[in-house]
């Protein structure tokens, strides 16, 4: 008889989404993002050393509303990336592996996260004088 | 590289339609995943629609119902139908687990079955097993020693050594927590996934086992255990409420500890 090729059974496609899986594959999208906004540090640090005309063109840029959504997605991606990573040094320790508290470290993160993305946020509106 | 889409020879086409619940008012559709080696065609997903009153609780009696009564093509494992087999592991309603423990009335809506998640199928619901069990057979899964046995009795252990087994020993290798993981989907050839490192873990910490160095040596490996990222599915998911995470965790820190 001829080798039949197997089909691959469902994975990805099927799987249900849950805290454990989702709050890992956030974990390394904000990490990717976190070094794309490490990239807009550096053009935000030219921008200051290239003078004031150059500098007002960038400002511009970051307190239209996708520079203003885009700051916010990186203060979220800094917080959430440090809480989660406080929380993976823990369970590199051997602490908080059990199920019960692996979700209620998990639901700390995404709080403590939010709570922190909202002040910097909010501080931060306030010292550009409600730019938005 | 990660392939996150299924192979063209694996997309899922829809399939046929069974109802043998005609006016009855207890009913519930299970979507089934078939795929049939002889057709040379596509896997599809057939809904069989069923009398619960004429079937047991669990999703396992629900999938006999259907090949006794309904379909007798249908394929899948079964055998001892309480749990400590481990023959019937497969992907109920999202997630995988043992449909003889599954209860029924715990699935919200239709029940969707397919086998376990990124194995070679070999029919309907029964995926192959070989690499997971040569896996298994690479940590040497059996007490090695260097020493003879003391001339009057066995190998004995403390309460405590034997405790130490606790939560490992109760492992039966269904295969949930490693088709669980991520990780394993994309890493199988070369990372061992949650459950062959459990197993690992519980010759390490066995007071017998004199084999402990060469085991951590096999184990220090960027695949073999290091593509675990502590995505904590295969702990979720384990049917016998074993945590494969935390025996990995040990590892890790023993491996760490031996350094200092």
């Amino acid at each position: 008889m001829a080798k039949v090729e197997r089909p691959l059974s469902p994975h990805l496609q099927i799987y249900k989404p849950q805290l454990t899986s989702v709050m890992s594959i956030i974990h390394r999208g904000t990490g990717v993002f976190l070094s794309l906004g490490a990239l807009l540090l550096c053009f935000w640090l030219l921008a200051v050393a290239a003078g004031p005309t150059i500098y007002a063109e960038m400002f511009k840029h970051l307190t239209a509303w996708y520079g203003i959504l885009l700051l916010i997605l990186f203060v979220f991606s800094l917080f959430y990336h440090l809480c989660n990573g406080i929380r993976h040094l823990f369970w590199d320790a051997g602490l908080g592996l059990e199920l019960k508290a692996t979700y209620q470290s998990g639901y700390l993160v995404v709080m403590a996260s939010l709570l922190m993305t909202f002040i910097t946020c909010w501080l931060g509106m306030c010292s550009v004088g409600g730019a938005a | 590289m990660a392939q996150f889409r299924l192979p063209k020879n694996s997309k899922i086409k829809p399939g046929k339609t069974y109802s043998s619940a005609d006016g009855a008012n207890n009913k519930k559709t299970f979507r089934v995943y078939r795929w049939d080696p002889d057709s040379g065609e596509n896997p599809r997903i057939d809904s069989y629609e069923i009398d619960l009153d004429k079937c047991g609780p669990m999703v396992l009696d629900a999938l006999i119902y259907i090949k006794n009564e309904i379909d007798p093509t249908l394929a899948f494992r079964r055998s001892c139908r309480e749990g400590i087999c481990g023959s019937c592991a497969m992907n109920v309603a999202g997630t995988n687990t043992l449909a003889c423990i599954n209860d029924i009335a715990d699935v919200k809506g239709d029940v969707k079955v397919y086998p376990l998640p990124h194995l070679e199928v070999s029919k309907d619901l029964i995926p192959d097993l070989e690499h997971f069990y040569a896996q298994y057979a690479s940590i040497k899964p059996w007490i090695q020693t260097h020493t003879p046995p003391p001339p009057d009795s066995e190998r004995l252990q403390s309460k405590q050594e034997r405790n130490a087994l606790d939560g490992l020993y109760e492992c039966i290798l269904c295969a949930c927590c490693s088709t669980a993981c991520p990780s394993y989907w994309w890493n199988s050839d070369r990372y061992l996934g949650p459950a062959i490192l459990l197993q690992a873990y519980r010759w390490i910490v066995d007071s017998r086992d004199e084999n402990t160095g060469e085991r951590l040596d096999d184990l220090e490996d960027p695949f073999k255990l290091y593509r675990c990222h502590t995505i904590m599915n295969c702990t979720n998911t384990c049917p016998k409420n074993l945590n494969p995470a935390k025996s990995i965790a040990e590892i890790k820190k023993l491996l760490v500890a031996r350094t200092m």
